[in-house]
């Protein structure tokens, strides 16, 4: 820094000469009265068509200058970084270490090896001032080391390609020219260096050894070479992509560099890591090295540390949106961070199909079998779809890494990188939050104490439903709390299974039926009786007032004086939408819906998109909402990744939803469906064909969105029993139902109808007022299979 | 006949088979075919291949999404008699990256990338027109392979 202020203030008289030949020029032009407009001032940083001769000598002059201070500047910031680089290393060795990389490494360390003596040579004096500029003030600074850094020691050290078992005679050779060190920065940019160093370098992974064997080959035969700047400079460009992109478009843009790099040999590679610190450094790399703590474990090997798509979180949305990007983006390189250790998978069968396969082994595999036999893993794809994270910098045809078991703590939006919870720092282009939410609890559970929290489940992940499943088998009584989605299907499935292992399930919760702020109140009365004779004790219009641990059972007060005793209790009252980084990012938080509030295009800020359940985004058709649904994910994952790949479209095609309440009750729905709004439903007598079953069987696709868009799987009920008969003593076989909202349709239901959901699309996105909604259900066919 | 019963701000209304037989008074908008908004088919208004379409399942983005869309682009722009005659060196490489991944794309599937051009062809025309939805047709092997790709 000091060197940089010396060197400024030797050329700042020349600096000052040339503006003033540049002013006169623009005085001639007219620029100030404008007399002449057509000399328009774009070449006045040179001085310009009428310059005279003189003018010409002081910028060569100045560039000259410039050129041969970047040089230097430059030098001297490699000769700190590698010296740095070798403490580290040499920190490194001094810590137990695994197992190495035998033949691999001593072939190429003999090549640095020789190298680094050869670059020794380069003068001593230079090194005093090479701390001084690693000192990380401005991030254009700070990224012309590390690109230098990066260039540097990856050619230096190409065997490092993990941290852990670097080449014992490696720090040795280069750590004895380095004499003087800036401490304060040493352990700042060496830990800089590193993940730099191990982006394009590829660690630990054996796979990714040929890849980077071949990657550094060029650069051990250039280093002994060393007469070939020509070579030299393209392993650098090599080495230079990966983490910082868009140097090699700048490389080429400094014009004195490449002249003065063919004057000395050994200079070569400092000099074509001088081009960069010549231009506008990237920033998310600078910054990156720059602050990033130390990782010290093996595991921050494998962490690149640039994404040019970051996905936070590991869900249907996230998964959904790789897709998305991978299709429209070629090559497209889409990291996944989720905190969960799962690959991405879908959520509905958790609550329904897994529950009624009859593989014993059902939790291991999460396999299940939909209605048309085939069978499927709830995991999006098998774990050979994505690519390694170590593998990640170098995939040549990009690829979706997930990183699982890491939780991303912080978020820089100023400096477009994220902070997960071993400190590991990555930076990205564009990035998507599609955090999902967390189970809510009962405030009552909450103070209940250990023994009543120990015996309670949160349903949402598939440790749960491994949990849930495992405990179901071992109790007498189970008792969910939650007459919604989740806790009406659960009661369902662990209904089902009563029949077969005696066990007692209950479903409590306040509304007066099943669905009871979806449906309106006729057809949740109905559908509180299905449930009913599917094996589960409802209990409605019930609020918790207390639970306690007493006599090896859980009591479970209510408000108005009964007593339910459990052995377990599910509780399946909400989700709140996880907004974490809320804070960290600046990003702004819906007060009315919860999560975070972005526009119609999902977009929170630049290059921050939100997608799924934690996006409060702006409908156009429905106005702002929030929706929790699978569909949902699907549909606002993909537009989220089509956004985040340049197409600003906004939220226009409608999701959907569905959920099946034992065999006989399915149904789809589209839409704002609030069972306080209006409603006017059309009912037709329902025959023995109207089952979510004969759905499926009928258009031959197993999964009820799947026969919508694309494959998320679920299908309906799997019933383990003959097929069931349907009662028609019941008026509400199948029908449609329409929500209004200012006379205008914003949500329909199919009622055990299938298929149909594309016309109830187009009836929503219209946002027609229609007269008689007996003519509109006409259009459904109701009446017909 | 039908019947109209009201339960507070609910209305519900059952109707006979005879009662829906007449054809539907209600209006729909007419659709706009270059509606930037819309989701779009598995060809694109201006001709080109939606990469993004639900229907490719994700073979666009899958390991072998490149080779995937190089055999699919040749094809769909071939002008040959036989369509696709002359993009046999991209389907033989897609065809190789496919068995590198069995778990992904099952071997027994084998004659899906053969199926795959076969049902491009039938889509292309009827993919001007369709949505996304009515996609899911031709392409069943195509989700398919995916669902049974875990199997």
């Amino acid at each position: 820094m000091l060197k940089c202020r010396t060197v400024w203030k030797k050329l700042a008289p020349l600096a000052r000469a040339s503006s003033t030949v540049c002013r006169q020029n623009v005085r001639r032009a007219g620029l100030t009265n404008g007399r002449i407009p057509i000399r328009v001032p774009t070449a006045h940083m040179s001085t310009g068509p009428a310059g005279g001769g003189g003018d010409n000598l002081k910028y060569a002059l100045l560039v000259g200058l410039a050129g041969i201070g970047g040089l230097t500047y430059a030098v001297k910031t490699l000769r700190g970084d590698q010296k740095r680089y070798e403490e580290r290393i040499a920190e490194i060795e001094s810590r137990p270490h695994k197992a190495t990389k035998g033949p691999v490494t001593d072939v190429q360390t003999a090549a640095p090896a020789a190298e680094a003596s050869e670059t020794d040579a380069v003068p001593e004096p230079e090194l005093e001032a090479a701390p001084s500029p690693e000192e990380p003030s401005p991030p254009a600074e700070n990224a012309a080391p590390d690109a230098e850094a990066v260039a540097h020691d990856a050619e230096a050290a190409p065997s490092s390609k993990t941290t852990e078992p670097p080449p014992a005679d490696e720090p040795v050779v280069e750590a004895s020219p380095e004499e003087a060190a800036a401490p304060a920065a040493v352990p700042v940019v060496e830990e800089a260096a590193e993940p730099v160093v191990e982006a394009p370098v590829d660690t630990t992974a054996p796979a990714a050894e040929p890849v980077v064997e071949e990657a550094h080959e060029p650069v051990v035969e250039a280093s002994p070479v060393e007469a070939a700047p020509p070579a030299a400079i393209p392993v650098v460009e090599e080495e230079l992509p990966p983490p910082t992109e868009p140097s090699p478009a700048e490389l080429s843009e400094p014009e004195p560099a490449p002249t003065l790099v063919e004057e000395s040999v050994t200079l070569t590679e400092p000099a074509a890591a001088a081009e960069p610190p010549a231009t506008a450094p990237p920033e998310p790399q600078s910054e990156v090295v720059a602050e990033s703590a130390v990782d010290s474990t093996p595991a921050s090997a494998k962490v690149p540390s640039h994404a040019p798509y970051l996905l936070i979180g590991g869900g249907t949305a996230s998964f959904a949106a790789a897709r998305s990007i991978r299709a429209r983006d070629p090559g497209a390189k889409v990291l996944i961070v989720t905190d969960e250790p799962d690959l991405p998978y879908m959520r509905p069968p958790l609550s329904k199909e897994l529950w009624f396969s009859d593989d014993p082994s059902v939790t291991e595999t999460l396999r299940f079998k939909q209605w048309n036999g085939k069978e499927r893993s709830i995991y999006f794809q098998p774990p050979s779809f994505y690519i390694k994270p170590e593998d990640f910098d170098s995939a040549e045809n990009g690829g979706v890494a997930v990183l699982t078991c890491r939780k991303v703590v912080h978020m820089d939006v100023r400096g477009n990188k994220v902070k997960l919870d071993d400190n590991i720092e990555i930076s990205y282009d564009k990035c998507l939050v599609a955090t999902g939410g967390i189970p809510r609890n009962l405030q009552v559970i909450e103070r209940a104490g250990e023994e009543v929290k120990k015996r309670t489940t949160l349903f949402r992940k598939i440790e749960d439903f491994k949990s849930l499943e495992k405990v179901s088998r071992n109790i007498n009584s189970i008792t969910i709390i939650g007459g919604g989605f989740l806790g009406s299907e659960l009661a369902c499935a662990l209904g089902r299974r009563s029949t077969e292992s005696g066990l007692e399930v209950i479903q409590m919760f306040p509304e007066k039926g099943n669905m009871g702020k979806v449906l309106p109140e006729y057809l949740s009365n109905w559908t509180t009786e299905k449930v009913k004779r599917e094996g589960v004790k409802v209990i409605t219009e019930s609020l918790v007032k207390s639970v306690t641990y007493k006599d090896d059972k859980l009591e479970i007060h209510l408000k108005d004086g009964r007593l339910v005793k459990t052995d377990h209790i599910v509780a399946a009252v909400g989700l709140e939408p996880n907004i974490d980084l809320a804070k960290s990012a600046g990003l702004e938080v819906d007060s009315d819906f919860g999560g975070y509030r972005v526009n119609a295009e999902l977009q929170a800020r630049s290059n921050i998109w939100v997608a799924g359940d934690a996006a409060c985004f702006y409908d156009i058709r429905l106005g702002r909402r929030r929706v929790e649904h699978h569909d949902h994910a699907v549909v606002s994952g993909r537009l989220a990744g089509e956004n985040m790949t340049g197409a600003n479209k906004p939220y226009w095609h409608q999701s959907m939803f569905w959920s099946d309440l034992g065999p006989d009750v399915g149904y789809e729905a589209i839409g704002i469906v609030d069972s306080s709004l209006p409603t006017v439903g059309v009912f037709a007598k329902a025959t023995a064909k109207d089952t979510p079953k004969a759905a499926t069987e009928q258009s031959g696709t197993g999964i009820r969105s799947e026969s919508e868009t694309e494959d998320t799987a679920t299908s309906p009920v799997a019933s383990a029993t003959p097929p069931p008969v349907v009662e028609h003593k019941d008026d509400y076989g199948k029908g449609v139902i329409f929500y209004l909202r200012d006379k205008v349709v914003v949500g329909i239901i199919l009622w055990n109808v299938f298929n149909r959901m594309p016309i109830a699309r187009k009836i929503i996105k219209d946002g027609e007022e229609h007269a008689d909604l007996n003519e509109v259900a006409k259009l459904f066919n109701i009446h017909e299979d | 006949m039908s019947s109209v019963r009201e339960e507070g701000k609910d209305t519900i209304i059952f109707v006979t088979k005879e009662d829906h037989e007449t054809p539907s008074s209600a209006e729909l908008v007419d659709e706009d075919p270059n509606d930037p908004y819309e989701e779009r088919g598995l060809i694109l208004p201006s001709g080109e291949i939606n990469w993004n379409c639900p229907c490719l399942g994700g073979m666009a983005s899958g390991p072998c999404g490149t080779e995937f869309k190089d055999a699919f682009s040749c094809f769909h722009y071939s002008k040959e008699e036989v369509k696709g005659s002359d993009c046999l060196e991209q389907f033989r490489t897609m065809q190789e990256c496919l068995q590198r991944y069995p778990e992904l794309y099952p071997q027994e599937e084998e004659t899906s990338s053969s199926q795959t051009s076969q049902d491009f062809a039938s889509a292309e025309p009827s993919g001007l027109n369709s949505t996304a939805a009515s996609e899911q047709d031709p392409d069943t092997t195509l989700p398919s392979t995916e669902s049974s790709a875990e199997s």
